[in-house]
């Protein structure tokens, strides 16, 4: 709450605190919402750069964390529309634009220990839509219960795990697909 | 109760989210609803897979400029706002300055300098519906309060 305080009346060096605290997970949340490395990076950064600017309206009793994260939030799905607005202008009428952008973006190089069915987790993840897309990263790369994501999103515990069940079938729907096997074919 | 009723207490059993009473619940449900214990079957596949995805780290050197990054933009944002203010004040300036100069010249007819008057005056009734329709968005957000 003091550090709060203290940027609030403007001090940088309370809020590189913040910064150093949030900046992983930060990256990490923007990273499952957009998909690539590059522009997780960029949005991450700018949302800290608009959570200061804006900080000193924030009420003094709100936790960092879950006021920050609707500015990172706002910044990745105003990004993702842009860049499917951009894929629509380019694309031929026949495509479908709304599956490759998300697809296309998700790029199978920031998984670790990369194999064919990790790959196509993170490709399915991408598919989803956005508000199923959040409570999967933040529930599985974030390791968050349901109270903090609650927190975070503004709604109540009901609401996350419905939309966790939601989120999930679509996945399970997703990864059952008849192109290219289906969940039981995942070790 | 349905089995839709169960899939909140599913998802907190799947994330250990419950609180024992509710466990117990939803394992009695589970002994005599054969749908419902082969969907968590195949959540808890879901989860192994979806948990066996881990994203690679990003190098060190990204961490260690981070908070630069974001100070250098900071810095830079006032900067920019500063430059850009001075800039709208110079081109004012600059436009009506011109346009006294024109307006007060004689060899120029009187055509030229009505539609040059207009034209100011059209772009700033422009400037001002802009300004007014933001103010106005802005004051209507629902939304403002709830983001802080």
């Amino acid at each position: 709450m003091i550090a709060m305080q203290r940027c609030r009346r403007g001090s940088k060096e309370a809020f590189e605190v913040f910064v150093r605290k949030y900046m992983k997970q930060a990256y990490f949340i923007a990273l499952g919402l957009v998909g690539n490395r590059e522009d997780a990076l960029d949005l991450s950064q700018e949302a800290f750069v608009r959570a200061y600017r804006n900080i000193k309206h924030v009420k003094s009793d709100r936790r960092f964390f879950p006021w920050f994260y609707q500015i990172l939030k706002n910044l990745c799905v105003s990004h993702l529309r842009r860049r499917r607005y951009r894929q629509a202008s380019s694309l031929d009428a026949d495509d479908c634009p709304e599956v490759a952008a998300a697809e296309d973006h998700f790029s199978p190089e920031v998984v670790v220990g990369r194999d064919e069915a990790k790959n196509r987790v993170w490709q399915a993840i991408g598919k989803l839509d956005e508000k199923h897309r959040e409570v999967i990263i933040l529930r599985h790369f974030q390791g968050m219960s349901y109270e903090q994501i609650a927190e975070a999103l503004f709604c109540n515990k009901g609401t996350v795990t419905s939309r966790l069940y939601y989120a999930r079938k679509r996945l399970k729907e997703l990864l059952g697909a008849p192109k290219g096997g289906g969940i039981n074919d995942v070790p | 109760m349905t089995c839709h009723d169960y899939k909140d207490l599913m998802m907190g059993y799947l994330d250990n989210e419950l609180s024992a009473e509710q466990r117990q619940r939803f394992e009695e449900h589970l002994t005599g609803c054969p749908e419902c214990a082969k969907e968590l079957e195949e959540f808890k596949r879901l989860k192994a897979i979806t948990d066996e995805v881990t994203l690679v780290e990003p190098e060190d050197r990204i961490w260690h400029d981070y908070w630069d990054n974001i100070y250098n933009r900071i810095e830079r944002g006032l900067g920019w706002i500063v430059f850009s203010v001075a800039g709208i004040l110079l081109v004012i300036y600059a436009g009506f300055k011109l346009i006294e100069e024109l307006i007060k010249d004689p060899t120029l007819g009187y055509l030229l300098k009505i539609a040059l008057l207009a034209l100011t005056a059209g772009l700033a009734i422009l400037f001002v519906s802009v300004l007014r329709e933001r103010l106005y968005f802005w004051s209507k957000d629902r939304y403002r309060d709830v983001r802080r």
